[in-house]
């Protein structure tokens, strides 16, 4: 430990910090890098988690206080103060988002008539800025998915693939419960999936954006925004835009069984009378 | 030169000298020109399927001009947008250009679709009138076996015409058909390794389902329907008893040319119907349904009506799998006992039925008189059973658009289908034997003391009856003389008395005079002149 090179100089003071520590200086050492650790570790956590009492400063925009009043006077009973949900009544719409609301309150699907499998489609009972209030309340409350402004079909002029896509996509996702005629099914237990020729374009892209009754949630990983309005230029403009060739009647595109049912209701009945005037001709 | 003068009235005596002279067909052809066909509205039911099957032909004959039975992968281009660009085979494109492209296209498909539905329910109901009428007795058992035969092979002619445009829903018939192979113990996934070419769908299922469905299916109707006529014309037609007909004639009309005309204009009546359904109500819109893909399966998937009873009784069976720890195992799946089972027992016991009423009565006796259905109360009682099976089966075959459609739990309509097809049909035999015998017991009542008219008489001694009609002589008291029953319509009202004499011509207004009501001596004739008022007597 002669020479000194200031290389010789760096390393005897590192040598010595290293070599030689007293009993103190490493109790202060380790103290502080617990303090250091728990400050990181604090300081990440609140950094990300968010806030227990966030909530409280926010101020509700006035669309939400209107809403928020509505809340409470029809929706509490089942969904609960703060819209937290009731065990056995109704589910908790925190972050649900007014996409889910605008659906089923604009459905009439909500409120509710009663408890069973599924909420039947009634005349709504709030009209249209009551429901945009009502969804922005459940939306500054807990966040959730939105219905996008402006239109929700493509315009096949310009797009022209965009039909066939959607009938492709309907036929492989929708199909199974509505029926690729879009006259609806049954699930079990009294569930059942709807019939699609009242629904708005709104109306389905709300339904699959958040999976209401017992419809699956479509959300944006399984069908992207543009594909959900190639399912919706297929449904307004092929399903729902009555241009069926064969015929005045499509017998309510339930399929075979209706056609059984035409065929003894109209062909065999026409036909017997027919032969009662034939053999009755003598 | 004299020329020579054609004479018009003579034209046709001479054509038919020329042929005679030639052919000599006019002693055969007398006979069958004078054939003698009995005349009943029910008799004409089987024509339906007769025309229907004509219908079937012709419009088949044009389907096959534009159908390209292929399943080679193509892209569509044609005017239907929904669909221009997506992947499919040959047969759903070829099919989708006869709906959209060739004229009249469409409406030929659905009048071939609508004239298949109607040839299985003119099968269905002329069955239920042979059956209930005891129409199947010794000699005709035979033609009652080809009868079924005929509505199997129509099952399977449609059953593969509706697989053939190769839609989503005929793709998806298509893989319960291949599941219902693969059930079958032991020979199964060879059965649909053979009929598919290897492992569904295969590339060969619908070129194979085209030959049968276009010439070997329709080639063994077309001679099943010629032996079925022939018996009927070598046995003769059955009839009604009625006034003059006995077990050893036939009362009717003359093939020529009455009853020639009347089958000429029934033809007519069903071709348009056909024609009518063809063109207001839509069938089978395959645009809308996609081409097939294992992966998309609609819901409210159902087969055509006349297999919808098979895909009901799938439904119903509970999922009660046997597996045989042999081997490697093996395992007999649920789905075999209703539609192996379940379709085999359903076609082989009608088949029997004839020789096991035959045995049980003991009736080895020719019969060409119809029975009315409650003068055969056992039978009537089983057709009932079977028919109610029958229909709830093939309603429960729909039960997921009933469900839906009346808000029904689709898990109660399928309970609702188990309980009812164990009870209802016993009880619809129990129900309708009992209408037998009660509406017999009517008859005979009616034949013995006449028919109630509604008249109350008092009697001296303050009773009071009601004066009946006798149907027949009476004798010196004015008491009817017992009647037989003779098998056919007892009058059950007054202005029924008298309806079994001759027919008024005339459909609208009768344009002959009515004959005189025959005036019963027990009664005299009731008219205003010498009418009282009954009044109450205060």
């Amino acid at each position: 430990m002669t020479s000194d090179t200031p290389a010789g100089r760096r390393f005897r003071v590192f040598n010595r910090r290293r070599s030689a520590p007293s009993r103190a200086r490493r109790r202060v050492g380790a103290a502080v890098r617990m303090l250091a650790a728990l400050a990181l570790a604090g300081g990440v956590y609140t950094a990300f988690a968010p806030g227990a009492f966030a909530q409280d400063d926010k101020q509700l925009s006035t669309a939400a206080q209107e809403g928020q009043a509505l809340f409470n006077n029809s929706c509490i009973t089942c969904h609960g103060p703060q819209a937290q949900g009731v065990e056995g009544r109704g589910p908790s719409l925190v972050g649900v988002g007014s996409a889910a609301v605008e659906f089923q309150v604009g459905t009439g699907r909500m409120p509710m008539t009663r408890q069973e499998a599924q909420a039947e489609q009634k005349r709504p009972v709030f009209d249209e800025t009551q429901t945009k209030q009502l969804g922005q309340y459940i939306q500054e409350l807990g966040g959730g998915p939105q219905i996008p402004a402006g239109s929700l079909t493509q315009d096949i002029k310009q797009n022209p693939e965009a039909l066939a896509n959607g009938g492709e996509l309907f036929r492989l996702n929708c199909a199974q419960c509505h029926g690729n005629v879009g006259a609806g099914g049954a699930l079990s237990s009294g569930k059942f999936a709807p019939s699609l020729h009242d629904p708005s374009p709104q109306q389905i892209y709300g339904a699959m954006l958040t999976g209401p009754q017992n419809m699956p949630v479509f959300g944006d990983n399984e069908l992207t925004p543009e594909q959900k309005t190639e399912i919706i230029t297929y449904i307004t403009q092929q399903i729902q835009d009555d241009k069926d060739p064969g015929g005045l009647f499509n017998l309510g595109g339930y399929g075979p069984a209706t056609e059984g049912l035409a065929i003894f209701v109209v062909g065999i009945t026409i036909l017997v009378f027919a032969s009662l005037w034939i053999a009755g001709k003598s | 030169m004299k020329r020579r003068k054609l004479d018009l009235a003579q034209v046709p005596a001479n054509i038919g000298k020329g042929a005679d002279d030639r052919y000599q067909v006019a002693t055969p052809l007398r006979a069958l020109l004078n054939k003698v066909f009995p005349d009943h509205w029910s008799f004409l039911l089987g024509e339906i399927a007769l025309f229907s099957f004509i219908v079937l032909l012709l419009s088949g004959v044009f389907l096959t001009l534009f159908f390209d039975p292929s399943m080679r992968e193509v892209t569509y281009d044609g005017p239907y947008t929904a669909l221009r660009g997506v992947e499919m085979s040959a047969a759903y494109e070829s099919s989708l250009r006869l709906s959209f492209e060739v004229r009249g296209g469409l409406f030929m498909r659905q009048m071939h679709h609508w004239a298949a539905l109607l040839f299985m329910a003119s099968i269905v109901v002329h069955m239920a009138r042979v059956f209930f009428t005891g129409a199947f007795r010794k000699p005709r058992e035979a033609n009652w076996t080809i009868g079924i035969i005929l509505f199997l092979l129509g099952f399977f002619a449609g059953f593969t015409g509706y697989s053939l445009p190769d839609d989503g829903l005929s793709g998806t018939g298509l893989r319960i058909a291949s599941a219902i192979m693969l059930s079958i113990p032991v020979v199964g996934t060879w059965l649909s390794a053979a009929v598919f070419g290897g492992e569904y769908p295969g590339e060969l299922i619908i070129g194979r389902f085209y030959i049968a469905h276009v010439l070997l299916i329709p080639g063994g109707l077309l001679a099943l329907i010629s032996v079925h006529l022939g018996l009927v014309f070598k046995q003769k037609h059955t009839q009604w008893p009625g006034p003059m007909r006995t077990n050893d004639n036939v009362v009717g009309e003359r093939m020529f040319p009455r009853y020639a005309l009347k089958q000429g204009g029934f033809f007519m009546a069903v071709f348009g119907t056909v024609a009518l359904l063809a063109g207001l109500f839509q069938i089978n819109p395959i645009w809308l349904f996609g081409p097939y893909l294992a992966s998309a399966v609609s819901s409210a998937s159902q087969p055509d009506w006349y297999v919808m009873f098979m895909d009901g009784l799938v439904r119903l069976m509970p999922a009660w799998q046997i597996d045989f720890p042999i081997g490697d195992g093996y395992v007999l799946p649920p789905l075999f006992w209703p539609a192996v089972v379940g379709l085999g027992a359903l076609f082989t016991l009608p088949m029997l039925y004839p020789t096991i009423e035959a045995r049980r009565l003991k009736d080895t006796k020719s019969h060409h008189i119809l029975q009315r259905p409650r003068d055969a109360p056992e039978r009537t009682g089983v057709g009932a059973m079977a028919f109610t099976f029958f229909m709830i089966a093939t309603i429960s075959g729909a039960n997921d658009v009933i469900a839906d459609k009346f808000h029904i739990s689709l898990n109660a309509m399928t309970w609702a289908g188990r309980i009812g097809l164990v009870i209802l049909p016993p009880l619809a035999y129990v129900i309708s034997v009992r209408i037998c015998l009660g509406l017999q017991q009517h008859d005979r009542e009616v034949l013995a003391h006449g028919v109630e008219t509604g008249i109350i008489r008092r009697l001296p001694d303050g009773r009071f009856e009601e004066v009946h009609q006798p149907l027949g002589p009476v004798d010196e008291h004015g008491h009817p003389l017992p009647l037989d029953y003779a098998g056919w319509v007892v009058p059950k009202k007054m202005n029924r008395v008298g309806a079994l004499g001759p027919a008024i011509k005339g459909f609208f207004f009768p344009i002959e005079k009515p004959a005189e009501a025959p005036v019963s001596p027990a009664v005299p004739p009731v008219s205003g002149s010498t009418r009282e008022e009954i009044i109450s007597g205060r």
